[in-house]
């Protein structure tokens, strides 16, 4: 462990109310944490910051599932233990339960919450691609009130997102996409090994067909972009196109390389992110004509 | 066969592992003790123009350790005096030690660590093989070359010249990897003038550690100390970097005064800071008639030794006597280098360059295989080394081996032709994303060390008998997971014919056990444990020269007889010492004659899967079959095969050190990939057991054999599967995308 731990400073407020209040009185004084999954990382390796930390996760009010028949509204702390083993989440939203289970290790499952994938706002999360292909909603919480923003426009840049001081996820609504109603999902997460890896790429699909054609499509990417992207040229590629028009294939490449922003890292290279987003594109695809 | 060789007995001590009660390095504490940590310098390559303390330490509190504290000499005793304990004033690769830091309170040490500077002149820098054989810039001696070795066979001009040969030219890569251990290497040392210098660690070889201590403090060898604590993993990783802890950890102790010092890595300083398996370049040129049969072998093997000699002028040897594999060929050449870059020093690693070299030639012999038309079992087939045939360094095999039989059985377990005839059906088929292969290799790995290397090291184990007739085995060999204490126990059971509950094997202390050589090159169980044998049987001898023990007798009657020595002569203990087995020849000048006592055999077969989507190529199953001689634990020597198989999976195609200017970027488990239980297939083992006649109970070596085969049958796979050719390991979806984009552009040119 190379940080001293007498360097840091963190409280554990045992309600909302009195974490929110905190938030407001000392503003951009307190680093909230709730899993603690990737903080801890940067700590054992010495680059934590040091300073004043906010320990969110035992907040009751921040937990737990609900459904209704629209939508599953997940709590900012549920963690991707919950939301993997979930049954409604793994009939209607298999994108969701499939990154929980391909996130970490059971340990990290076991704390990581799906409030703190988001806030932590790496590029590289397995979740936030498919909030994206769902299009979810978040609901933000501060001592002023709260408020509810669409989660595709959140992230504004690297590590940079539409949250404001004092301001915490309270939780995130996802409508209900079932198979019955037309709708096919696609997820995709390359690692270099086939389970507690780093995504080199993520990608996460979701569309409704209709009499032969594509009614509605949402797509997100992981780990091509400075942020989970948006992929709006594959998106519009594919609105309301007919899956058996010859040319879609080579339209659905384009747009995928057209929109990634892939860089070279330790992980992996631009040049390979770009070809495996093109890849995966085009195997969304032949996936909606073998579901159509 | 006795009553417990043969058998899967438990381990010694596996109870003490999984229930935790044991104590490794970082679990001990002593009175007192305080903490080190390591100051080291972050470019490849400079001079030294001083160090500078950031104010607002309090720098008072700390042991500060500098290469003008050592009292004795400031070099790391291997086998060329190249690599100082803490760099004076020339600076060789990028995670070099110059200075040491210890504070009672070990938090402090990291942040501390931070406020100090070291001043650098930068000198240009050299990372790869071809640049270093090049000697632009000249790091060691005049040419880069730490080591060069010739072996030569027939007359390898004249046989290229024949007209009715083909030649079959390729080159060959590997890349480092790390040996991942489980426990991260650290010592606790305490060091004073007057009283010696003792050492409690993690470690394989305690004599090696021994051997640097003495002169770093210009003590005799009765003031060293060096005790093994339980080891968490070597693979190779802890045989030569513990000197260099140990050597930091004595100096904190000694300039504090004799206080314990404790010094361990994390995962971090670990993997970027010791030594991993060597990066290697192969060149083959080979002359093979049209039917396959070998005529000339003509191989360029060099490894990259990093910045300071170590170990690397004998893991090129055991490279370059493996080049040629396990192939008859009456016409051989090797020219093998090992050459300085500024990389941290690579070291031994499970294999020991064999898996460099053969990685190299068994991928070339699918590339002839393919040039020729002819099957790569059959090509092998036609050319395996059978008892009576010569190898490369004209070594007559006296083995009554039959490896043909062993890749027959290989094939037929893998379901080889089957499988390959459903696999390109399967490939055919353009909506099928997911491409299937197979590939295989034949190969060998010589136990203990080459040519004369066992009589120079003269190994010596002791038995010591106790009261109530229990034994304990005295041997510098460390169990580091592998067995040694099991096997040893199992074979001095079995020789004094007594219970395996009453032999144990003392903890490796160089203050009480002899010299029985280092824990590498699958020597322990062939070499050592032979000697456990003799010293057992002499140990019975004894009893009976004094009349005590008759030629049958119950564990009570030994008991009673140990007890009766005892008495008369106060301590039983004997001793045994190394016989190199007759007609073993070794020409250590011109490379040639019987590099090794016996070998190891094996014909091992992957199968792959290639995500054509991903890129990605996952083994599917494995088929080992080797000979190893006799069994002595069943379990334990195919958790051996099992392990080393699933390593080399790492290094095929999963670990990738990404270099920085001669430093390790990803040095996390994080990023530097190594695969888990859902990236290995399951590994089905088989055993053809041939007797050696001079091993114990016939045993042979076989910790490095399984990590020799599997890169080359995994590439060879994943080019039966997709159609193009790597050449590198590992092979990374990145290096196999760029394959395939580059082999589908080429051939879209050629037909367009």
């Amino acid at each position: 462990m190379r940080a001293n731990v007498a360097s840091y400073d963190v409280v554990a407020p045992e309600t909302l109310a009195e974490a929110l209040t905190l938030l407001a009185d000392e503003p951009g004084v307190w680093t909230p944490m709730a899993g603690g999954t990737d903080l801890m990382v940067l700590f054992e390796a010495g680059k934590l910051p040091t300073g004043r930390y906010l320990s969110i996760h035992g907040l009751p009010e921040l937990r737990g599932i609900t459904v209704d028949d629209d939508a599953v509204t997940i709590g900012a702390l549920t963690t991707y233990s919950e939301i993997r083993d979930h049954a409604v989440i793994n009939a209607d939203l298999p994108m969701l339960a499939q990154a929980a289970r391909e996130t970490g290790a059971l340990a990290i499952q076991n704390r990581g919450t799906l409030g703190g994938n988001i806030a932590n706002a790496s590029p590289a999360a397995d979740s936030p691609p498919a909030l994206v292909a769902y299009g979810a909603e978040l609901t933000l919480v501060s001592a002023a009130g709260t408020r509810t923003v669409p989660y595709r426009g959140f992230h504004t840049g690297y590590k940079q997102m539409d949250l404001r001081p004092g301001e915490l996820i309270h939780s995130i609504r996802v409508p209900r996409r079932p198979a019955s109603e037309g709708w096919v999902h696609f997820y995709r997460k390359v690692g270099t090994r086939a389970y507690q890896a780093i995504s080199k790429v993520c990608f996460a699909a979701c569309a409704r067909l209709s009499d032969g054609g594509v009614a509605e499509v949402r797509v997100g990417f992981g780990s091509v972009a400075p942020t989970v992207l948006i992929a709006s040229a594959l998106e519009a590629a594919l609105t309301g196109a007919r899956l058996d028009d010859a040319g879609l294939e080579a339209a659905v490449a384009a747009a995928a390389r057209h929109e990634v922003a892939a860089i070279d890292d330790i992980r992996s290279t631009a040049r390979y992110r770009t070809q495996v987003s093109e890849n995966l594109a085009v195997a969304f695809l032949h996936a909606l004509r073998a579901g159509g | 066969m006795g009553k417990y060789v043969g058998q899967s007995v438990p381990r010694k001590e596996g109870v003490d592992k999984v229930t935790g009660r044991s104590l490794y390095v970082d679990d001990i504490v002593l009175d007192g003790m305080i903490h080190g940590i390591t100051v080291r310098s972050s470019v490849p390559r400079g001079k030294i123009l001083g160090v500078r303390f950031d104010p607002g330490v309090p720098w008072d509190e700390f042991v500060i350790v500098t290469a003008k504290d050592i009292p004795g000499r400031n070099v790391v005793a291997m086998l060329i005096e190249d690599q100082p304990f803490l760099a004076d004033d020339v600076i060789r690769h990028p995670d070099e030690p110059v200075l040491l830091l210890a504070h009672p309170d070990k938090h402090v040490l990291a942040e501390a660590r931070e406020h100090v500077h070291i001043d650098v002149e930068p000198l240009p820098a050299v990372f790869a093989i071809e640049d270093a054989l090049r000697a632009d810039t000249v790091l060691f001696g005049d040419d880069n070359v730490f080591k060069r070795f010739d072996v030569s066979k027939g007359d390898v001009d004249a046989a290229f010249a024949r007209d009715d040969v083909v030649i079959v030219e390729g080159t060959y890569e590997t890349g480092a990897q790390e040996q991942m251990y489980i426990e991260p290497m650290g010592m606790i040392a305490v060091a004073a003038p007057g009283q010696g210098v003792t050492v409690w660690g993690s470690l394989q070889c305690p004599y090696y550690v021994h051997k640097a201590l003495k002169p770093l403090f210009d003590l005799p060898a009765e003031q060293v100390r060096v005790v093994q604590t339980v080891t968490g993993g070597g693979f190779g990783g802890k045989e030569e970097y513990p000197s260099i802890i140990a050597g930091h950890a004595a100096l904190l102790s000694w300039k504090a005064g004799g206080v314990p010092v404790k010094l361990i890595y994390d995962r971090a300083e670990d993997l970027a800071a010791t030594t991993k398996r060597h990066p290697s370049r192969t060149r083959h040129r080979t002359a093979v008639t049209r039917d396959g049969e070998l005529v000339a072998m003509d191989v360029d093997f060099a490894l990259d030794g990093g910045a300071y000699a170590t170990l690397s002028a004998v893991v090129l040897s055991r490279g370059t006597i493996h080049a040629c594999g396990p192939y008859r060929c009456p016409n051989a050449r090797v020219v093998a280098r090992a050459v300085a870059t500024n990389h941290p020093p690579h070291g031994a690693f499970r294999g020991f360059g064999a898996p460099q070299s053969i990685f190299g030639l068994e991928r070339h012999m699918d590339k002839i295989a393919r040039t020729l038309g002819i099957a790569p079992e059959e090509l092998r087939r036609r050319n395996l080394l059978a008892t009576g045939d010569t190898t490369a360094t004209s070594q007559v095999i006296e083995e009554a081996i039959d490896l043909g039989a062993m890749l027959d059985d290989a094939l037929s377990q893998a379901g080889w032709a089957e499988k390959k005839a459903a696999f390109a059906a399967h490939n055919a088929d353009p909506a099928n994303t997911v491409k299937k292969g197979m590939g295989l290799a034949t190969f060998f790995h010589g136990s203990g060390f080459t040519g004369s290397g066992e009589v120079y090291l003269a190994s010596v184990v002791g038995i010591e008998a106790g009261p109530g007739g229990r034994c304990t085995v005295l041997a510098a060999s460390t169990e580091i997971g592998q067995g040694t204490n099991t096997i040893f126990s199992q074979i001095a059971a079995d020789a004094l014919r007594l219970p395996y509950e009453l032999v144990e094997v003392a903890q490796p202390d160089t203050a009480r056990v002899p010299d029985s050589g280092p824990t590498v090159a699958s020597r322990t169980t062939m070499v050592v444990g032979r000697l456990v044998q003799d010293a057992a049987e002499s140990l019975i001898h004894t009893l009976r020269d004094a009349g005590l023990l008759g030629a049958d007798y119950s564990a009570e009657q030994f008991a009673a007889a140990v007890d009766a020595y005892r008495e008369r002569f106060g301590t039983l203990r004997v001793y045994s010492k190394y016989k190199q087995p007759p007609g073993i020849v070794w020409d250590d000048k011109h490379y040639r004659g019987a590099a090794y006592a016996a070998y190891g055999w094996a014909a091992y077969i992957a199968e792959v899967e290639v995500d054509t989507l991903t890129y990605a190529a996952r083994v599917t199953d494995f088929v080992a079959v080797q000979d190893i001689g006799t069994l002595i634990n069943p379990l334990l020597a195919a958790g051996q095969v099992e392990g080393g198989v699933a390593q080399a999976i790492g290094w095929a195609v999963y670990e990738g050190v990404d270099w920085r200017d001669g430093h390790m970027a990803n040095n996390q488990m994080t990023n530097y990939i190594i695969p888990t239980a859902a990236d290995v297939p399951p590994i089905r083992v088989y055993f053809h057991s041939v007797p050696f006649k001079y091993g114990p109970s016939g045993a042979k070596g076989v910790g490095e054999l399984p990590m020799d085969g599997p890169a080359p049958a995994i590439l060879n796979a994943i080019e039966d599967a997709i159609g193009v050719s790597l050449n590198r390991a590992p092979a990374l979806p990145e290096d196999i995308m760029e394959a395939m984009l580059a082999a589908s552009s080429q051939s879209e040119a050629h037909h367009g």
